[in-house]
């Protein structure tokens, strides 16, 4: 085997792992990152591609190259525009109109690209999130607008101690905290009629969907380790966000 | 019935909204915005139309609506040639049990420890009904479409 077909090997198991950790990182389910990975090796004429896919880490080896590659998979972004375009270079490498080395250098493209929309968007569409779902919930037309301002807060501290704290859950604890108080506080002042129905609107944008569908569909089909990995990772969201409320409406 | 209409429109608007919301809070592509926002927008006025007009029930009427977002989201994922869970994960907020969730931890804190286990039936119903119906629209969107257009999701 000649050297450079070699290191033109190693770059396509390389890249290979690049797209699987975008994938997995950004929220996709177990069978498409899969399925990108195996179509990717298959593109290029990498024989026997093996990989095993884990939510915090991917091992890879093809052609029985003496060493397997490994990649780690340590922080979760939902950032499903990523997924997109990892989706779409995958069909591009697939179509013959991109080589390797481009593919691996637009992938790493994609890895560095920031969020296409700002922070105080997010927190916007968070507020309008929960005016509307507070409405279509309890049709309680005049604390549907108590609920707006205070999604739009609690998503903001949600957001900034996101990027501080390294601790999961801890954000979406306080970001519940921030709910609770402010609506027990808007209920207190008179201003606001029910509890219940701004802090059922309010909680809606901090649902872990993503992991919720996923552990769905990873369990479908048949992905049993990440299925219930991300199973609990719902699960535990949702306690923190529960325990949050429960407190503040136990204690205040 | 006039009025029915309006309501089933006001709806519609209100949970394409909030699916174009959380699609936002998700960076979803921005040309997916209008496509997801309809899919949650239709499938939640169905479920609302099912579940409150015609009183199917909870379990059938979640089942409904869930299998609509898969069968729905499989084909704009073939149109726009996507990802699909660019467009189930939105779509599917309208849906989640988050406020018999609610209800359930609140009744539980308060001590009311049989109105608690009628919220976590019905959160268990939901969520179960909702992932049978995600499968099933995967079995539906199998054959209806050939493995060769699967492909390209």
């Amino acid at each position: 085997m000649k050297v450079e077909s070699k290191d033109k090997k190693n770059l396509a198991i390389t890249a290979c792992l690049l797209a699987g950790r975008l994938l997995i990182e950004n929220g996709s389910n177990m069978e498409r990152v899969n399925d990108t990975m195996r179509r990717m090796a298959l593109s290029a004429q990498l024989q026997n591609f093996e990989a095993f896919t884990t939510m915090t880490a991917i091992v890879a080896s093809a052609e029985h190259l003496p060493n397997a590659q490994v990649i780690d998979i340590h922080q979760r972004k939902l950032n499903l525009n990523k997924v997109a375009a990892v989706n779409s270079l995958s069909r591009q490498f697939a179509a013959r109109e991109i080589d390797v080395e481009t593919l691996y250098a637009k992938l790493q493209k994609v890895d560095q690209q920031p969020q296409q929309t700002s922070d105080f968007v997010q927190c916007v569409a968070a507020g309008v999130l929960s005016w509307a779902l507070t409405i279509v919930y309890t049709g309680n037309v005049h604390d549907s607008l108590f609920a707006a301002v205070i999604a739009l807060v609690s998503y903001q501290v949600y957001l900034t101690l996101g990027k501080h704290s390294k601790a999961r859950f801890v954000n979406e604890f306080c970001a519940s905290l921030v709910i609770a108080l402010l609506t027990v506080g808007f209920v207190r002042l008179h201003w606001a009629n029910d509890v219940n129905d701004i802090i059922i609107g309010c909680v809606m944008p901090l649902v872990p969907g993503v992991p919720l569908t996923n552990a769905a569909r990873d369990l479908m089909s048949g992905d049993l380790i990440s299925g219930t990995s991300r199973a609990v990772e719902a699960t535990l969201t949702a306690i923190a966000i529960g325990c949050a409320i429960v407190f503040v409406l136990r204690y205040v | 019935m006039e009025n029915f209409w309006v309501r089933l429109i006001f709806e519609f608007v209100l949970a394409d909204l909030s699916t174009i919301c959380f699609g936002i809070l998700l960076n979803i592509p921005r040309r997916a915005y209008h496509y997801a926002g309809a899919i949650g927008g239709a499938s939640w006025a169905f479920y609302w139309a099912v579940y409150y007009q015609l009183h199917l029930g909870l379990a059938l009427s979640n089942l409904l609506a869930a299998i609509m977002i898969g069968v729905l989201s499989m084909a704009a994922a073939r149109w726009q040639k996507m990802p699909m869970i660019i467009f189930n994960v939105p779509a599917l907020v309208p849906l989640v049990p988050g406020g018999q969730a609610y209800k359930m931890v609140r009744s539980f804190v308060l001590g009311s420890n049989g109105t608690a286990l009628v919220y976590l039936y019905q959160v268990l119903v939901i969520a179960g009904a909702i992932t049978l119906g995600f499968g099933l629209g995967d079995l539906i969107n199998r054959l209806l479409f050939s493995e060769h257009h699967l492909r390209n999701r």
